[in-house]
């Protein structure tokens, strides 16, 4: 884990001012690397940063002489071992592949073949290079899947990819990498997919097998913290470009750079909303021991499968519950059955002190208009036939029966009210960036005017600096309106800078709830503070220095 | 195979059963519907009424409809197919002689079409965007867009009247020998293979094509995996369910093939005489007719449902 950049040594992979370009469906040209340059020595972890559309997994793929399908290196090189891997033959390139470069993928979930062995797979490259036989290649896999610290080494590879949770097919697919001994290592967000805790175990595993085998490699992601712990240096990337690269030290303890120093803004200590007083206390949303589930109800009058057992809470107006917990914890099905999307099996609802019917179809629509919900992906949530006008304008339509001129004065209000320009009501959410549709999402739950709105996890799609700004908006968005959130998020980070209260989820149960600011107080239950201690920090020695009680990890974390 | 995959199999034959029992009462009662009868059929129009009725007592054909249903299903469960209401033999001598012959061109039709489709479905799908595949797609959207009869009409025009190679009709005589035979089937054979081809090509060809899009595929090409082994060994696996569906809908629509095309080549099958049994109101022979073909349809689906439920390890295990 030294840095050679001084070395004399020629480095193992160079890319010197690699550009790539795609087409799009319409036949325009567009530039997805404008120039790109910068050198891995052997020994070396090179970290890729930078957030969606920065180019940086295109930059990885093309470590192993691949552009996707639609894309086309189109000038500069790719040097490895000095060989340019922008001119190689299809069959030089299969050589390359698996053998001299290998390949981390970001969901390993979705990356192992459903139909095939996990052991079939991971020896695969043996097969296909004739490095080693089948029987030494399992032996090296067995090998490999100890010191990833893989549970049941000897017979995991036996199973099917669907009968491994996610971090043990992370660790296995880095295995997968590791088995034809290649000389360069690309990890494409490895971790990315993964509940914190499970992330610990996966990382600490990777760091491991990098330090042992002083691997050389690149390691994309978008998380500095994590980065900071794997790579002896950065290179930043914004929009296909190198915006500053230096050792780790320097990137992280002083950028240079200001979108490096943007990028860093978002670890900054929160100072958590303290939860003012000077509101009544007057409860808007409050629901008593829900049980609610999916399946056939059983005699006992409880579903098959119990997502959310015996939950209570209340929300106040003007204020906002975070309610975190890893995925599975039954966060999102807790936001469905205040929806009315899936009714409870027992329990209570009330809104503004009155009893809430559990469907969505036998509730009335004053119910329905008091209480929107913003679903994650925006993408999926908004028609994509319909314009942005239109999207607005129908719950205008159905809640205040508004037509015509009327109407679109108030899509124009809305959109300004998400700070977007009103020439936008016009366009298709296809024409929208990422952070533009969020916002209209948002804009279309507040067409009904609610008093509250269910957020599930509505941050986790965004980048760190456009997410920024749609949390500042849900911020203004309150103040004006004397809003309630009930924010679901995996994010504890997100939920402290938002929320006045937070309610910690883990197995369909709530664990406790407390104000915000107390979120770090020693009183806090073990599950918290694991979660909160899981959070990777900027410091690089965090993940060497993290002690954690084996105990508890082993009991909540699945990895 | 585990519980749950047993329970599903079993759900399957249930269905199987139960569309079976409906497809009864349709094919019965919907050949009720049909205009005129076999009374008037078979003394023809100059018939009077009275000695109509006097055949139709005679037949049986005056009792209630729903009696006749019963006598007829609960025949068919004994294995007593009833008598032809025409010929006045039994229906099951009837099928017995005919049902080889179909059977024999089903068989080689299919022996056929799914080793060539499936070959060249998978060859378009490896050599995804080369002349190759775009030669095998456009082929088999011109081939899907014409219908059997044209074709039939159109190889029996260029090969029997003017060139004279084969045989117009594809009757077998009892003592023909396995040239005149192997000649015979030459043109239905043919005609069948390239309607059912097709489909099936385009079918498998997607399928494939679609599992080659996942992240799964992709990982394998970047572990240096030539293009036949990502097709072969990656995709294919994944693809099965789609593709034995595929299978089994174009061999189903086989069946309605084989009406035309014996009907073309005056081919002695069992769709000639099931025809022929609606030209003269014979109501026994189509009913049982229909049950055989319905039945062979049924048999396909859930084949292919078997495999698809035993070809995915999340079921499997």
């Amino acid at each position: 884990m030294t840095t050679l950049s001084n070395a004399p040594e020629a480095p193992l992979a160079s890319v010197k001012d690699l550009r790539v370009t795609a087409t799009t469906d319409s036949g325009r040209e567009i530039e997805i690397l404008k120039g790109v340059s910068f050198d891995v020595h052997r020994g070396e972890m090179v970290a890729l940063i930078g957030e969606s559309g920065s180019g940086k997994t295109t930059i990885a793929l093309s470590l192993l002489a691949y552009v996707r399908e639609g894309c086309h290196f189109a000038g500069g090189q790719v040097l490895v071992d000095g060989r340019d891997l922008t001119k190689l033959s299809e069959s030089e390139c299969r050589k390359l592949r698996g053998h001299k470069v290998s390949y981390v993928p970001q969901s390993a979930a979705a990356s192992f073949n459903p139909s095939r062995k996990i052991m079939d797979q991971v020896i695969e490259v043996a097969e296909i290079h004739g490095i080693f036989d089948a029987n030494t290649a399992r032996e090296k896999a067995i090998k490999l899947f100890r010191s990833l610290s893989l549970p049941n080494p000897d017979t995991i590879g036996e199973r099917y990819p669907h009968q491994v949770s996610g971090g043990q097919l992370q660790r296995l697919a880095a295995a997968m990498a590791l088995l034809g001994d290649p000389e360069l290592v690309v990890f494409d967000e490895p971790t990315t997919a993964l509940d914190v805790t499970t992330q610990i175990e996966v990382l600490r595993a990777f760091k491991s097998a990098i330090v042992e085998r002083g691997m050389t490699g690149v390691y994309v992601s978008h998380d500095l913290a994590v980065v900071a712990q794997i790579s002896d240096r950065i290179v930043v990337l914004k929009d296909g470009e190198v915006q500053e690269a230096g050792t780790t030290d320097q990137i992280v303890g002083a950028p240079a750079h200001p979108y490096t120093q943007s990028l860093l803004a978002a670890f900054k200590p929160v100072v958590p909303a303290s939860a003012s007083d000077d509101t009544s206390r007057d409860r808007v949303l409050e629901t008593r021991d829900v049980v609610a589930g999916y399946g056939v109800l059983g005699p006992d009058g409880r579903p098959q499968v119990v997502a959310v057992n015996g939950v209570s809470l209340t929300l106040d107006r003007g204020q906002s519950l975070g309610v975190i917990g890893e995925s599975g914890c039954g966060k999102s099905t807790l936001l469905r059955v205040l929806s009315g999307l899936l009714p409870a099996a027992s329990g209570g609802l009330l809104l503004d002190s009155r009893e809430l019917r559990p469907q969505i179809a036998q509730r009335s629509k004053s119910d329905l208009q008091r209480m929107q919900i913003v679903f994650q992906l925006a993408d999926t949530a908004l028609n994509p036939a319909q314009t942005i006008g239109n999207i607005i304008g129908r719950p205008l339509t159905f809640f205040k029966g508004l037509k015509g001129a009327e109407r679109e004065k108030r899509v124009i209000e809305l959109l300004d009210m998400v700070r977007m320009p009103a020439q936008f009501r016009h366009r298709l959410p296809r024409e929208l960036s990422g952070g533009q549709r969020q916002r209209i999402n948002l804009a279309r739950a507040l067409a009904a005017e609610p008093e509250v709105l269910l957020c599930d996890e509505i941050t986790s799609a965004l980048d760190t600096v456009v997410a920024a700004k749609v949390l500042d908006l849900l911020r203004e968005l309150q103040r004006e309106l004397h809003l309630s959130y009930l924010f679901v998020s995996h994010d504890i980070h997100t939920v402290e800078t938002l929320c006045d209260r937070i309610m910690v989820m883990y197995a369909g149960k709530c664990l406790e709830t407390f104000n915000a600011s107390d979120l770090h107080q020693d009183a806090r239950h073990p599950y918290t503070k694991l979660l909160v201690s899981s959070l990777p920090t900027l410091d690089p020695t965090w993940l060497d220095n993290l002690k954690q009680d084996p105990e508890l990890v082993r009991k909540f974390a699945h990895a | 195979m585990t519980k749950r995959t047993s329970a599903m199999i079993g759900e399957r034959l249930a269905v199987a059963v139960l569309s079976l029992f409906l497809v009864s009462l349709a094919v019965f009662f919907i050949t009720e519907l049909l205009p005129g009868d076999t009374a008037q059929e078979l003394l023809g129009q100059a018939v009077t009424k009275e000695a109509a009725a006097i055949l139709r007592e005679q037949l049986g054909l005056d009792r209630p409809a729903v009696l006749r249903y019963m006598d007829w299903i609960f025949g068919l469960f004994r294995g007593d197919l009833g008598f032809s209401l025409v010929s006045n033999r039994p229906v099951s001598d009837l099928i017995s002689e005919r049902l080889p012959n179909s059977l024999i061109l089903a068989a080689i039709t299919m022996a056929i079409t799914i080793p060539l489709a499936l070959g060249l479905g998978i060859i378009a799908a490896i050599w995804r965007g080369s002349i190759f595949d775009r030669a095998i797609s456009s082929a088999a959207i011109m081939f899907v867009s014409f219908p059997e009869f044209m074709i039939a009409t159109l190889i029996v025009m260029l090969f029997s009247v003017y060139l004279k190679w084969l045989p117009a009709l594809s009757f077998l005589p009892p003592s023909a020998s396995f040239t005149t035979i192997v000649l015979a089937f030459i043109m239905p054979v043919t005609v069948l293979v390239f309607s059912s081809c097709s489909q099936m090509i385009r079918l498998t060809r997607a399928a494939i094509s679609d599992a080659m899009a996942t992240p799964y595929v992709e990982l394998a090409l970047l572990k240096g995996a030539s293009r036949p082994r990502l097709v072969l060994r990656h995709a294919l696996p994944n693809s099965v369910a789609p593709i034995v569906n595929s299978v089994a809908l174009s061999m189903s629509g086989l069946l309605g093939g084989v009406i035309i095309v014996e009907t073309v080549f005056n081919y002695p099958g069992l769709a000639k005489l099931m025809v022929d049994g609606v030209m003269t109101r014979d109501m026994p022979l189509i009913q049982t007719c229909s049950m055989i073909f319905c039945g062979f349809y049924l048999l396909l689906i859930m084949a292919a449902d078997i495999i698809a439920i035993l070809s995915n390890p999340r079921l499997r295990r």
